[in-house]
């Protein structure tokens, strides 16, 4: 095995460990901080594959945003003398069923794609080929180029949701 | 194992030599190639200096916090242990470090006692993308600063972790304040590097510092090369001053406007790092000591580590940023190198010295001001604090990042 496939499996054990955690924790702030473990395994998955900004990007959404929001929101609906603050499992068998089937679907899925073949794969491997570097640069002038539009809609859309939340917490 | 210690031996000590065998074919093939063991001993390198000196830096920055404070109320600071008080932080050091190591009954054990590493961990990892000198840098990483901004937010979940398992109101209190004023300041802090970012045109620290002095031509590294670059002093055209370097070439004197730039980034530098007179969540009058009023022994100096390492980050960065990195303030005056004698050429030791050294002097002079600014003004509350970074400075770096790149493209 080499460094690379050590490094690799190691992070994605964190991933799924952390994974685990949060389904099988009866604490909800235990589930939060399992879901750290699994967007850095994430990220770590991410700097593996070469995709170092995704990496980053995504620490600073899901971990400095999305995670600390939840965890906020978790400490201020609830007591602090609560100490266990219980997620009881409900729908035991649908749920097994569901993820099962999820999981088997995506399964054949990957088992019947013949992932060498595909074109957009090739394309990438040439790319690697040439060029190793970041793909920082290559992202922001895809961004502001063939892009942009996207990227502007999505501008927009958070925009309207900092107003929107901004118009809520503000009415009296 | 033998071969990591030739490794290190060879292309650390015996560098100066005249005999170069690892720059031979045979060793190359045996050790691999004189450029990656060059980069794995600066990685080593810059790792193990930093953890030794921010260990260093602490003791003495405590000692300095009560002198300087003690100045400024006109006393005398701790005078009794060694020579003017010299050895006092030691005294405490190990006053501390001997103190039980209390984990409070109602605590969440596993969490409480990992929440310090957590936080220690974060910041100590932003100094991985921090400069030291034209060639110790931990990791040229192309996302540089991006990097360095989203790991310490990592910083924020410990503080939650720390205050939340402590099972205390000020415990928790402090950490929600700590968090909101942090997650605040972002905002203005992250559009400050974005005007900088925009400036020069790179994340990567190390070319951001190139950039700030003589040797920008010399640069050329992830996919960049700066050898044909100019330097103007703040952008306009017809003033040449590549070759002068100094403070000229800073980027606070690239861009007229970036002075108040840099005041954006210290106050909200301040605030991240919960110094007064940001320091409500640690505020002792009110909330005794905020997220670590639980913590005792070698937990609370680990925290206290992770605060004092907080603010010598900020302050590299500031000055990466802004006050040159590790260039040289002189300039060269007509026949009168001053830049080029104060600032060795990349890639020699002098060269490697005279960069620490000004790289850690400017820090340590913005350090400095952070305590002055501590023990001057008073706390502010928490209305007028909301008020400050939503209200004037988000606003006001919104508008100094549109300036910044109509400048950009003037320029």
């Amino acid at each position: 095995m080499s460094v690379t496939e050590i490094i690799f499996y190691a992070f994605a054990a964190l991933t799924i460990a952390g994974a685990l955690g949060i389904v099988l924790t009866k604490n909800i702030l235990y589930a939060a901080f399992s879901l750290l473990l699994t967007f850095l395994g994430v990220a770590a998955l991410y700097v593996v594959a070469g995709a170092d900004l995704l990496a980053v990007v995504q620490i600073m959404i899901y971990v400095g945003g999305v995670l600390v929001l939840m965890i906020f929101g978790v400490m201020l609906t609830s007591k602090t003398t609560d100490k266990y603050l219980p997620s009881p499992s409900h729908n035991r068998i649908a749920g097994a069923l569901a993820g099962l089937a999820l999981f088997g679907l995506f399964f054949t899925a990957i088992l019947k794609a013949s992932f060498s073949t595909l074109p957009w794969i090739t394309q990438a491997e040439q790319h690697s080929r040439t060029v190793s570097e970041s793909t920082i640069a290559g992202i922001g002038i895809n961004l502001m180029t063939d892009f942009v539009l996207p990227f502007e809609i999505a501008g927009i859309l958070l925009m309207v949701a900092l107003i929107g939340a901004a118009y809520i917490a503000g009415r009296k | 194992m033998r071969s990591w210690f030739v490794r290190i031996v060879y292309s650390g000590v015996v560098e100066a030599g005249p005999v170069r065998p690892w720059r031979t074919k045979a060793f190359a093939k045996v050790y691999g190639s004189y450029d990656k063991i060059q980069s794995f001993y600066n990685i080593m390198f810059a790792f193990l200096f930093f953890l030794a000196f921010i260990l260093g830096y602490v003791v003495f920055a405590v000692y300095a916090e009560r002198k300087v404070s003690a100045f400024i109320q006109d006393r005398l600071g701790p005078m009794e242990v060694g020579y003017y008080g010299l050895i006092q932080t030691i005294a405490d050091l190990i006053k501390l470090l001997q103190k039980e190591d209390i984990v409070p009954e109602n605590a969440d054990k596993r969490l409480f006692m990992a929440a310090p590493v957590l936080i220690f961990t974060a910041v100590f990892a932003g100094f991985a993308v921090l400069p030291l000198t034209p060639d110790v840098i931990g990791s040229g990483a192309n996302v540089g600063v991006f990097y360095l901004l989203t790991i310490i937010t990592l910083d924020i979940i410990g503080l939650l972790i720390a205050g939340w398992s402590s099972n205390n109101k000020y415990s928790l209190l402090g950490a929600m304040r700590s968090v909101a004023q942090i997650i605040s300041y972002e905002v203005p802090l992250g559009l400050i590097v974005l005007c900088v970012v925009m400036l020069c045109q790179t994340l990567d620290l190390q070319a951001i510092s190139y950039q700030q002095g003589i040797w920008i031509n010399q640069y050329a590294g992830n996919g960049l090369n700066y050898a044909q670059e100019v330097n103007y002093l703040f952008g306009i055209s017809n003033i040449d001053v590549t070759q002068v370097g100094g403070f000229l070439t800073w980027n606070v004197f690239r861009m007229p406007l970036f002075f108040i730039a840099y005041i954006i980034f210290f106050i909200a530098t301040l605030a991240e790092s919960n110094r007064a007179p940001f320091d409500i969540p640690e505020a002792e009058s009110e909330l005794i000591g905020g997220f670590h009023t639980e913590y005792s022994g070698f937990r609370f100096a680990i925290l206290f580590l992770a605060e004092y390492a907080m603010m010598l980050l900020v302050s590299l960065l500031g000055v990466v940023l802004f006050l040159g990195s590790w260039n040289t303030p002189l300039p060269n005056v007509g026949s009168i190198k001053l830049a080029e004698w104060t600032s060795g050429v990349p890639g020699t030791v002098y060269g490697n010295l005279m960069g620490a050294f000004w790289l850690l002097s400017k820090a340590m002079a913005i350090i400095f001001v952070q305590m002055w600014v501590r023990w001057t003004y008073p706390r502010l509350r928490v209305d007028q604090l909301m008020y400050l970074c939503w209200k004037v400075l988000t606003p006001a770096s919104l508008v100094l990042l549109v300036l910044t790149g109509i400048w950009r493209l003037w320029m």
